[in-house]
């Protein structure tokens, strides 16, 4: 359990770290390095530099800005977790946080990492997939955004290009009262890699009927997928738990489902229907009783 | 690569190789055999060591990523020689350890916890130390010894009547 030697750099700046990433193609940029150090100790990485970014202080922080919410990339999982902001603006991050890894995993590991990871059962990217939050990166001196249903491209895989630096993602703050959200997933042990995850937004009309919402699942495609016709089909509804189930069945067929020794994509498909019920249903009770001045 | 590190109150001028991780540091450099090498990629928790405070996994950290942190292992947390911490009595005292691998990553993640919360619920214990593997007890002494530590705790600093 030694990695290859590497070289390791610590820029002071942003600019610096973006430079020495843009220009280098063994370069690999480390912050909390929860999947990295791991990868790197079992061979499976060999960077053959690490630039660390994880003192740059300007990617670290959680503000309210244009987006929404933004978190600065190197921001770690267990300061956004505390985060009083993201709890009242974005319940549903505050909400799915805790099943990351673990409190000691949550201290290191960051915001930035595990959506440039892009594990296919990792919370973070489903969040963002749901939510329709817009990842900001650098390459070199340049800056891009894209939004979270672009982003993620395969299994580990990004369209943020090699060499690129991921510094903010922006979660839309949904306006208005009655919002309530859910967030489920099942795995083997507390914390493990989920077999399926499922999350939900939701927000009633003053008729108590279904107003907006946002379904994804994760952990059972390539990558975490929002079901905006199982959406469009409940928009208007009580969102009624067999209407749910019925419109996330219709939309999941569509899907081929991810198979593995511990979950067959059988198992994994009745799974992800009835999480993203459950989830609903706990998004609806929230916002059923949810007071006015909540959000 | 030089780098400094403050484990347990002293300040030490090292040299390591990049790839180094915390762990291996601490114990071949340092001779702090405390902080336990059982998986070395992230899934058992016995190399847990306090990094700022924080209950942090040392295998998953380079050294060269900590320098100039402030670390505690479990030689760090005894008041003086020969004493034990009230986390370190309360798992002797609920036998909370059989083969003590896991132990000393127990008892910092014990001291994590209750460093910020002094009255966790059971839940609340679980939830500290649910990534931290013991495979001999069944973890219930583990929690009995947590949940002691932190009412002795809360109760050395009650003001006198």
């Amino acid at each position: 359990m030694k990695a290859y030697p590497f070289d390791y750099v610590r820029p002071r700046s942003l600019d610096e770290a973006c430079s020495l990433l843009a220009g280098d193609d063994g370069a690999r940029a480390i912050a909390g390095g929860q999947t990295l150090v791991p990868m790197m100790v079992m061979r499976l990485a060999r960077p053959a530099r690490l630039i660390d970014i994880s003192r740059i202080a300007v990617l670290a922080y959680v503000r309210a800005d244009e987006f929404g919410i933004s978190i600065g990339a190197t921001t770690p999982q267990g300061v956004v977790e505390r985060n009083a902001l993201v709890g009242a603006k974005v319940p549903l991050l505050a909400r799915a946080i805790p099943h990351i890894g673990h409190a000691a995993t949550r201290a290191r590991g960051t915001v930035g990492g595990s959506l440039a990871n892009a594990d296919p059962a990792a919370e973070l990217p489903l969040v963002a997939v749901t939510l329709d939050a817009v990842l900001s990166y650098r390459f070199g001196a340049a800056t891009a955004e894209v939004p979270a249903r672009d982003f993620f491209v395969g299994p580990m895989t990004t369209s943020l290009p090699a060499g690129g630096c991921l510094v903010n993602v922006g979660f839309p703050v949904w306006k208005g009262d009655r919002i309530g959200v859910g967030f489920r997933e099942v795995s083997a042990r507390r914390s493990d890699f989920a077999f399926a995850a499922a999350a939900a937004q939701v927000a009633l009309g003053a008729d108590g009927r279904c107003k907006r919402i946002a379904i994804g699942v994760g952990a059972v495609t390539d990558f975490p997928i929002r079901l905006a016709s199982a959406e469009r089909a409940l928009i208007g509804s009580e969102l009624r738990p067999e209407d749910v189930k019925a419109a996330v069945r219709d939309e999941l067929d569509g899907h081929e489902m991810l198979a593995d020794l511990h979950a067959s994509s059988q198992y994994r498909r009745r799974a992800a229907v009835a999480l993203a019920a459950r989830a609903v249903a706990d998004a609806l009770c929230e916002a059923q009783t949810s007071r006015t001045d909540a959000h | 690569m030089r780098i400094e590190l403050d484990v347990n109150g002293t300040k030490h001028e090292l040299t390591v190789e990049p790839r180094t991780t915390l762990l291996d540091c601490l114990r071949d450099c340092l001779d702090l055999k405390g902080a336990h090498a059982g998986c070395e990629h992230g899934v058992c928790g016995a190399c847990t060591v306090l990094f700022d405070g924080a209950a942090v996994r040392s295998c998953l950290m380079f050294a060269v990523q900590a320098e100039g942190s402030i670390i505690t292992t479990i030689e760090g947390v005894t008041p003086a020689p020969g004493e034990l911490s009230p986390v370190q009595d309360a798992f002797c005292e609920t036998h909370g350890m059989q083969c003590g691998y896991c132990t000393p990553a127990m008892i910092l993640a014990a001291h994590a916890l209750l460093a910020d919360n002094p009255q966790p619920t059971r839940e609340q214990i679980v939830e500290a130390i649910s990534g931290n593997i013991c495979r001999c007890t069944g973890y219930t002494q583990i929690v009995e010894a947590i949940a002691l530590a932190a009412e002795r705790m809360r109760g050395a600093n009650r003001p006198q009547a």
